[in-house]
C-alpha cells in the first residue's frame, strides 16, 4: 500500500462466500506485481491436486507505483495452468489496475468454488457474490453490457469477464479486461470457470492521500517528459506493434502457415501500415498511459443482400496479426479482424488458438486427422472454416475439438504431428522465429512467454552468436523484467524506467529502496518461480523441440538443432546451479 | 482576462485519465482519481466515445446561488471558488448543477469544485483540453 509497510490482500472464498482482508508486512519485500503474486500462489496452491481443482488459488495484484506514474497499467495474475500444468502468469492492462488501487488493496486471492455461476463485486465498502446463472453461456460482450447497466460507476470500474472457451475449461481460454485488454495465456479463464467465476467488477473511492506532493509530482512530470516527449515510446503510439509484421518478414522471422515458411507473400497486405490505412479507427489507453497503444480496427460485415452492413471495431497487434493471420495463411487485413473478433467473443487467447488450427490445418492435410473430426475445411488462407471451427473449440463440439481444447500437447498425444506442433516448453509459440535465443527464450522462461526475457530482441540484435552471451542475455533479461513486471510497468515502457528512474519513482512516494535491493528482488522471483515449478513437477530434461523449427529459415539461417540443444543444457545447469546458492541462502 | 477549462477536443481522447490523475493530485493531494474535479468516462462501454465531465464556468451559476452558507463565491470568468471554512456539507449544490460536475468528497466532507486552474490541462497528451479567455 502507498504510505504504509505492508501489503493488503483481499481473500475471497467463494465456496463459503466469505472474505477476509490480511495486511501483510512480509510480503512488503516482494513489492508488488509478479513478486508478491508469485509469493501468493507458493502459499496457496496445493501441488498435488489439479490444477482446475477449487482449492486452487487464482491471485490478482498490482503494484505500489501502479495508476500513479505513467505507463505503469498492468495487472499481474497468478494461477496453476490447466494449459502447461506449471506456473501461470498473465498481465493485462485497461482498467483493472486503477480499480484495484481504488477499491485500497495491493492484492486479492480467491479459492473455492461457487454453487452457482456467480460475479464478484468489489469495491471498498463491499463485496458481494452475484447471480450470474443467466449470464452463463453469454459471449464476453453482453456480459459486460449486463454488468455495466446493473451496476454503478461508469469511468472508475473494472469489468473483467469469460466466455464460453473458459466455462467449458479450454485450457488456453483467457479473461477479458475492459473490452480491449486480455489476461490471455495459460488458460486463466479455465480456472474462472472451474469456480463458476463468469465476471468481476471491482471499483473504489478509498482514500488515498499523498505523503509529499512536490516529490511526487516532481518525479511524475519528469517521467511523464520522459514517455510523451522523448522516442523511447513513439513506435507504440504510432503503427503500434503491428508494425513488426513488415520488419519480421524481411528478415525471414515472420512464421507463416504452420511455419512452412517464414516469410509471407500477402506480409504486405496484412502489415501495420496497411491496417493503419485502412481500419484503424482510433487508439485507446490503458489507465495512466499517455501513449495510447491499443489500435482498435474496424471492418463491415454484409449481414443481408440489398447492402445491408454491420460494422465491427476490434482491437489487434503483432501477436494476433501473425497467429491468427500469417501463420493461417490469411490474406486480407478484414479478414484477420474478423477472426480476431471470433476468438474474442468465445473468451479464447489468440496466441494458442492460432498456433493449434495451423497445426490441425497440417495434419488434416497429411491425414492424422479427417473432415469428420474437424466439421470444416481447414485450409491456409480459408477465413470462414477457421471462424468455424473457433467456434467449435469453444464449445468443444466432439472428440477432436475436445481433444485440441486441452491445447496442442494434448492433441499431439492422441493424433500424432509432434515435428511440426509449434511448441516451446508446452505453450504455443508467439510470433517470431527469429533464432536461437528466442527459441531458447520462449522454452526457459518462466510463463513460456517471449515476454520472459525477449530472446527474440536479442536474435534482432546480436553481431555474432556465442553460446554464453546467448545463454547470459536470456537469464539476465528475465531477472531484470521480473523487477519490472513486479512494480506492473508496462513493458513498452521498459526504456523508460532504467532502474534510476524506477528508484526515483519509488523513493518519491517514500519507498527507499537501493539498487541492490532491486538486484536481489529480481532473484527472489526469478527463483521463487523456479521454485513454485519445480514442486509442481517441472523438469525440461529430455525435452525435446520440434522439427519443424529446424526446417524453415530464421533470421539467422536455419537453425542447428545440435547448437540449439547445447545451449538448453548450459541453461539448465547454469540456474541449476544458482537456483542451489540461491535456496542455500534463503 | 481570466481563463476558463473547455473540453472541446474530446474526440482526440485516449481514455488515459491523466487529466484526473493530475487534478486529483495537484488540487486534492490524493491519488485516487474519485477526487478529480474533471471525469472522463465513456458515453457506454470502451466502444463509444469519451466525453468529459467538467465545470462550464456558467455566469450565474446555480451552484452559488443554493448554497445555504455562501460557500461557493462567483469566479472572475464564471464558475465558482469554494471557501471550505463555510461549507457544511449539505450537497445542494451537488444537485443543482445541471451539468453533474460536482461531487463530494467524503472522506473531507466538502464538495469538488473545479478551479479552473488548469493542471488537467497542460498534462493531457492529446490536447483534448484547453483554456479558453473570456470576459469577466
Ligand atoms: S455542500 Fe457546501 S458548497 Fe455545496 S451547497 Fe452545501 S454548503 Fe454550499
Ligand atoms: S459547478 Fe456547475 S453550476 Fe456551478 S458554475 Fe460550474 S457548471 Fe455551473
Ligand atoms: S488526459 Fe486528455 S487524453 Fe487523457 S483522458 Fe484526459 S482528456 Fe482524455
Amino acid at each position: 500500500m502507498i504510505g504504509t509497510d505492508f501489503i493488503r490482500v483481499l481473500y475471497i472464498d467463494l465456496t463459503n462466500k466469505k472474505a477476509d482482508i490480511q495486511e501483510r508486512k512480509d510480503l512488503y519485500k516482494y513489492l508488488g506485481g509478479v513478486g508478491v503474486a508469485a509469493k501468493l500462489l507458493e502459499e496457496n496452491m496445493k501441488k498435488d491436486l489439479p490444477p482446475l481443482d477449487e482449492q486452487q488459488p487464482l491471485i490478482i495484484s498490482i503494484g505500489p507505483l501502479s495508476t500513479i506514474f505513467p505507463v505503469v497499467t498492468k495487472a499481474v495474475a497468478t494461477f496453476i495452468s490447466p494449459h502447461t500444468g506449471e506456473y501461470g502468469e498473465s498481465h493485462a492492462g485497461g482498467r483493472l489496475a486503477m480499480a484495484i488501487r481504488n477499491a485500497g488493496y495491493d492484492a486479492i486471492v480467491i479459492t473455492g468454488k461457487a454453487q452457482k455461476p456467480t460475479y464478484l463485486v468489489i469495491t471498498d465498502k463491499t463485496i458481494e457474490f452475484k447471480d450470474a446463472r443467466a449470464m452463463w453461456g453469454l459471449d464476453v460482450e453482453e456480459v459486460g453490457r449486463l454488468i455495466r447497466e446493473r451496476e454503478p460507476g461508469p469511468g472508475k470500474r473494472s469489468i473483467i469477464r469469460i466466455g464460453k472457451a473458459g466455462e467449458n475449461l479450454v485450457t488456453y481460454s483467457c479473461v477479458n479486461v475492459d473490452t480491449y485488454r486480455h489476461f490471455g495465456r495459460l488458460g486463466i479463464g479455465a480456472v474462472f470457470g472451474s469456480k463458476n467465476l463468469k465476471a468481476m467488477m471491482i471499483m473504489g473511492e478509498e482514500d488515498l492521500p499523498i505523503s509529499n506532493l512536490k516529490e511526487y509530482f516532481k518525479t511524475y512530470q519528469e517521467i511523464y517528459k520522459k514517455v510523451t516527449q522523448t522516442d523511447a515510446m513513439a513506435k507504440y503510439h504510432e503503427l503500434g506493434t503491428p508494425m513488426n509484421i513488415k520488419v519480421l518478414n524481411a528478415i525471414n522471422s515472420l512464421p507463416t502457415k504452420n511455419l512452412l515458411q517464414s516469410n509471407f507473400e500477402h506480409a504486405d497486405d496484412i502489415s501495420g501500415e496497411t491496417f493503419a490505412e485502412k481500419n484503424l479507427i482510433r487508439k485507446v489507453s490503458c489507465v495512466g498511459c499517455p501513449i495510447g497503444c491499443i489500435h482498435i480496427g474496424q471492418f463491415r460485415r454484409e449481414f443481408d443482400k440489398g447492402y445491408e452492413y454491420e460494422s465491427i471495431a476490434v482491437s489487434y497487434d503483432h501477436e494476433l496479426i501473425y497467429a491468427l493471420g500469417s501463420l493461417l495463411g490469411i490474406k486480407t487485413t478484414d479478414e484477420v479482424l474478423q477472426i480476431i473478433e471470433e476468438v474474442e467473443l468465445a473468451g479464447l487467447d489468440a496466441i494458442s488458438t492460432g498456433v493449434v488450427l495451423a497445426w490441425a490445418t497440417e495434419a488434416l492435410k497429411k491425414g492424422l486427422i479427417t473432415r469428420e473430426d474437424t466439421l470444416a475445411d481447414l485450409e491456409f488462407g480459408n477465413t470462414m472454416e477457421y471462424i468455424k471451427a473457433i467456434d467449435n473449440i469453444a464449445e468443444r463440439v466432439n472428440e477432436f475439438y475436445y481433444t485440441i481444447g486441452n491445447g496442442l500437447k494434448e492433441a499431439v498425444k492422441k493424433y500424432g504431428g509432434e515435428e511440426f506442433a509449434l511448441l516451446y516448453g508446452g505453450n504455443e509459440m508467439a510470433g517470431y522465429h527469429t533464432g536461437y535465443a528466442f527459441a531458447l527464450g520462449q522454452t526457459v522462461g518462466a510463463r513460456h512467454s517471449h515476454l520472459d526475457n525477449a530472446g527474440y530482441a536479442y536474435d534482432q540484435s546480436a553481431k555474432e552468436l556465442k553460446d554464453e552471451d546467448i545463454i547470459d542475455y536470456v537469464i539476465k533479461e528475465e531477472k531484470e523484467r521480473a523487477i519490472l513486471t513486479s512494480l506492473c510497468i508496462c513493458l513498452f515502457a521498459r526504456k523508460v524506467y532504467d532502474r534510476p528512474t524506477i528508484l526515483k519513482a519509488l523513493n518519491s512516494i517514500g519507498i527507499n529502496w537501493t539498487d541492490e535491493d532491486l538486484t536481489r528482488l529480481g532473484n527472489d522471483i526469478f527463483f521463487t518461480k523456479l521454485k513454485i515449478k519445480k514442486e509442481l513437477g517441472y523438469s525440461l530434461e529430455n525435452y525435446k523441440f520440434p522439427k519443424r523449427i529446424f526446417e524453415t529459415p530464421t533470421l539467422w539461417g536455419k537453425m542447428d538443432e545440435q547448437k540449439l540443444n547445447r545451449l538448453l543444457k548450459m541453461y539448465i545447469e547454469r540456474v541449476e546451479r544458482e537456483y542451489e546458492n540461491w535456496s542455500r541462502g534463503k | 482576462m481570466p481563463k476558463v477549462l473547455r473540453a472541446d477536443n474530446m474526440n482526440k481522447c485516449l481514455g488515459c485519465f491523466t487529466c484526473m490523475l493530475t487534478c486529483a493530485a495537484v488540487n486534492h493531494n490524493n491519488h485516487n482519481l474519485a477526487k478529480s474535479s474533471i471525469k472522463v468516462k465513456t458515453r457506454g462501454g470502451l466502444q463509444s466515445k469519451f466525453a468529459a465531465t467538467v465545470c462550464v464556468a456558467c455566469k450565474e451559476p446555480a451552484c452559488a446561488e443554493v448554497c445555504p452558507t455562501n460557500a461557493l463565491v462567483k469566479r472572475p470568468g464564471g464558475g465558482v471558488r469554494l471557501i471550505e471554512e463555510k461549507c457544511i456539507a449539505c450537497e445542494k449544490c451537488v444537485s443543482a448543477c445541471i451539468v453533474g460536475s460536482i461531487h463530494m468528497d467524503y472522506d473531507r466532507k466538502i464538495p469538488i469544485v473545479c478551479k479552473h486552474c488548469g493542471a488537467c490541462v497542460r498534462m493531457c497528451p492529446h490536447n483534448c483540453l484547453s483554456m479558453e479567455e473570456v470576459r469577466e
